[in-house]
């Protein structure tokens, strides 16, 4: 079978096998949930619940503000305690809404629909009101995808199952547990974006899910497409050049070549959205690393990460860091008090010792990093010029094209600060 | 009670001690054949060398109040390098005063690591040139197997048997009725390949440095496209001017003798001094190749590894610049 792969990227180890065979397991809802108003790319909700106020499992709480944002439901029945700043995954403090369980989980409306029928202004329509976003980390929120800018459209569907980050399993359990369901979804993406060509795409490292695939995809119309595993391989450029050859132009979007790419998770929230009228409250979230039994577990947004590593068994060893995502690019916590958001793919758990901050040599200009650049940067010049406080060749030699995916890092010998600075030169550019 | 860092949270196992460590460890074979062909003495030179580098770097970076890096490895890597550039029988000054110059005026001035223009070893070598061109081009050994030149003793009756290098033979001796024809014999190549002839310490054996160019590859340390396009430059060059009558030494004679193996497997591929895109690497060794070639033949020195590398080192930030890539969606 052929195997689809773009240029540079790793291949660190994968570290899969700690979680990849565990089925997801739900977890009981926290006895209170912290759901935070800005869980997504774009602005944040505006918060309709008061103090005191009575909510179901699925009561909208937070209404979407602007063009790019999302609604929040509740992911448990009860009472809101308060509305406040509590600590986010993502960095910071954010407005979010405290709610004490029930324990009754009493629901809104979760009666089967019939899905056979819907438009596709419909499905976009169900899609924004259920406050779906990119299950995949980036948690862009997905009605504004699947409503194209004027006079552009989408030729064809990618549902990315590459799950390119190593340790993280939950996208290879959904296509393993929940086949028909998540092509049921993609289906309902493409009529809402008006295309006939489906494709999944899956690293070769699940053969679980490709076999799975291979059986299923056909019924619903979809080809399988299997991805040479390499980091970073679910990064939409990436895959959208490994399958479709097209570049995805500078500063544009997948649409600009006629590509929609949806992560596999997302499929299934709308699948769910659509039948069920069911908003995106809960989501699978693989822990892994150093705790005691490795896990895959289904839980409601808002639950802490204090409560996901319990269920794991605790930590293994002595905790060195606590990481929202996975190794590659999974944000390092302060406290494990820190909710659940829609893109939390996983926690990652790393041992003391495997923390101890690497030791770094001058640049010894081993060009590693340029020949794994996935964007054929130079981030070894980059870095210079960045040091140098010169930006605007920074800026030259394509600083703002970085995607920021670690792995000119990842590879460097002397460890440099690689990406912390891209970052900064970003943010000073713009 | 967490550390916090930027991502990512992994690293590849590689850092730049292992690769200083692996290039070192490649370096041995060679090393150990020197010793048994020059005797002791390589041994001397070479450990002098070495600490001189290590104890300029130290100082430089006192003096410049910056962290003390020897525990890098690189001035060892310089170190051993310079030594592998010096005829066996210089004086024991000479690896220092070269060690001396390799680590202050090549590399500690341009910033240390990373930011010299310039294979601090072959600056070392080419200030030894200037500074003392008789011991550079006159302390020659005659190794425990072989002859200086490479040919076989019971071939010959000549006197450059046992006065000059292969190279030097060739450039000086070369009106020699039979001469040429004795270097371009199976068996002075076979010599040539073993390292049984004379030369600087480090550069005779090209069988053991291909052994160490072997480990450099195995272990992704360098860029394949360095040494082969730098052999198949100087192979086919020589090859089609040998055909074309301007030299009378095969190809193979070429890629034998002098120091192209050393030169081609390991400072050509000197990270901070040769191109960091792979079409520049291209370029890169083949400009070596063809400037190797062009001192040998018409230069007024009969090796040209060293100044070829040293003149593409200066054109390496212009070739990268010329071999940018085209960044993904420009
Ligand atoms: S990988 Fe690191 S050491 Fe090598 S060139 Fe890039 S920044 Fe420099
Ligand atoms: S420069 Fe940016 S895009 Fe390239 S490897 Fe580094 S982080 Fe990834």
């Amino acid at each position: 079978m052929r195997r689809f792969t773009f240029p540079g990227g790793i291949h660190p180890e994968e570290h899969k096998s700690l979680t990849e065979g565990k089925p997801i397991r739900e977890i009981k809802p926290p006895d209170e949930v912290i759901i935070p108003l800005s869980q997504h790319t774009g602005s944040p909700a505006k918060p309709i619940v008061e103090k005191g106020g009575r909510v179901k499992v699925g009561t909208k709480i937070g209404e979407l503000t602007g063009f790019i944002s999302a609604n929040i439901h509740s992911s448990v029945s009860g009472e809101i305690k308060k509305v406040d700043l509590h600590s986010h995954p993502a960095g910071g403090n954010v407005l979010s809404v405290f709610i004490t369980n029930d324990g009754k989980d009493e629901c809104e409306d979760t009666s089967e629909k019939d899905i056979d029928s819907l438009s596709a202004k419909d499905i976009i329509g169900i899609v924004k009101e259920a406050g779906i976003v990119g299950l995949g980390g980036a948690a862009f929120p997905t009605y504004v995808k699947l409503s194209p800018p004027r006079g552009k459209s989408y030729q064809a569907l990618i549902l990315n199952g590459s799950e390119c980050e190593p340790y993280l399993t939950c996208d290879c359990r959904l296509m393993v547990e929940r086949p028909e369901d998540l092509l049921l979804g993609g289906r309902l993406i493409a009529r809402a974006i008006g295309v006939k060509r489906c494709i999944i795409a899956i690293e070769e490292n699940k053969p679980d899910a490709i076999g799975k695939m291979d059986k299923l995809a056909g019924k619903y119309d979809f080809e399988l497409a299997v991805l040479r595993t390499k980091y970073p391989e679910g990064a939409e450029k990436q895959l959208i050049w490994a399958i479709a050859g097209s570049e995805v132009p500078t500063g544009g979007l997948p649409v600009d070549v006629g590509m929609c790419v949806h992560n596999v998770g997302t499929a299934l929230a709308v699948y769910e959205a659509a039948r069920f009228g069911k908003p995106l409250i809960e989501r699978v979230v693989t822990v892994t690393g150093a705790v005691k039994s490795p896990s895959n577990f289904k839980v409601r947004i808002g639950t802490s990460f204090k409560k996901l590593v319990d269920e794991a068994g605790g930590y293994l060893g002595e905790p060195g860091k606590l990481i929202a995502g996975g190794p590659m690019m999974g944000i390092s916590q302060y406290t494990d008090e820190v909710p659940v958001v829609k893109g939390t793919t996983g926690i990652f758990i790393q041992k003391k010792e495997e923390s101890v901050p690497p030791h770094q040599t001058a640049c010894i200009k081993c060009s590693r990093c340029v020949d794994v650049c996935p964007m054929r940067l130079l981030p070894t010049s980059i870095l210079a010029f960045i040091e140098r406080g010169d930006f605007s060749t920074a800026k030259e030699l394509g600083v703002l094209d970085c995607m920021e995916c670690g792995s000119c890092e990842y590879v460097c010998p002397a460890r440099r600060p690689l990406i912390h600075n891209f970052k900064l030169a970003k943010v000073r550019l713009r | 009670m967490f550390r916090v860092s930027p991502y990512p949270h992994i690293r590849d196992e590689v850092t730049t001690r292992r690769i200083m460590f692996i290039v070192i460890a490649s370096l041995m074979p060679a090393f150990a054949g020197s010793i048994f062909f020059f005797g002791i003495k390589v041994l001397v030179l070479t450990a002098i060398s070495v600490a001189s580098s290590l104890i300029c770097e130290v100082l430089c970076q006192i003096i410049r109040k910056k962290p003390i890096t020897v525990s890098d490895g690189s001035a060892v890597v310089t170190g051993i390098l310079l030594a592998f550039n010096l005829p066996p029988n210089v004086p024991y000054f000479v690896p220092a005063v070269g060690a001396f110059f390799a680590i202050v005026v090549g590399k500690q001035v341009f910033g240390g690591l990373g930011y010299n223009i310039f294979n601090p070893a072959l600056v070392g070598r080419a200030f030894l040139m200037a500074s003392w061109p008789s011991f550079m081009t006159g302390r020659w050994a005659v190794p425990r197997i072989g002859t200086m030149s490479g040919i076989i003793p019971g071939l010959s009756s000549l006197d450059v048997v046992s006065s000059a290098t292969p190279l030097t033979a060739a450039k000086v001796y070369s009106g020699v009725p039979g001469l040429i024809s004795l270097l371009n014999d199976k068996s002075t190549l076979l010599s040539l390949f073993v390292g049984t002839r004379g030369g600087c310490l480090g550069e005779t054996s090209c069988l053991l440095l291909l052994a160490g160019g072997i480990i450099l590859l195995i272990f992704k340390i360098i860029d394949y496209r360095i040494p082969l396009s730098y052999f198949v430059t100087v192979f086919s060059l020589t090859g089609i001017l040998w055909f074309l009558g301007v030299t009378p030494l095969t190809p193979i004679f070429h890629i034998l003798s002098g120091g192209l193996f050393l030169g081609a497997f390991f400072m050509a591929t000197d990270y901070t001094t040769s191109p960091i895109t792979k079409e520049g690497r291209w370029i890169f060794a083949i400009g070596c190749g063809v400037i190797t070639v062009v001192i040998r033949l018409w230069g007024g020195y009969p090796e040209g590894v060293s100044y070829s590398i040293l003149l593409m080192n200066a054109g390496t930030p212009l070739i990268n610049r010329f071999t940018r890539p085209r960044i993904f969606g420009h």
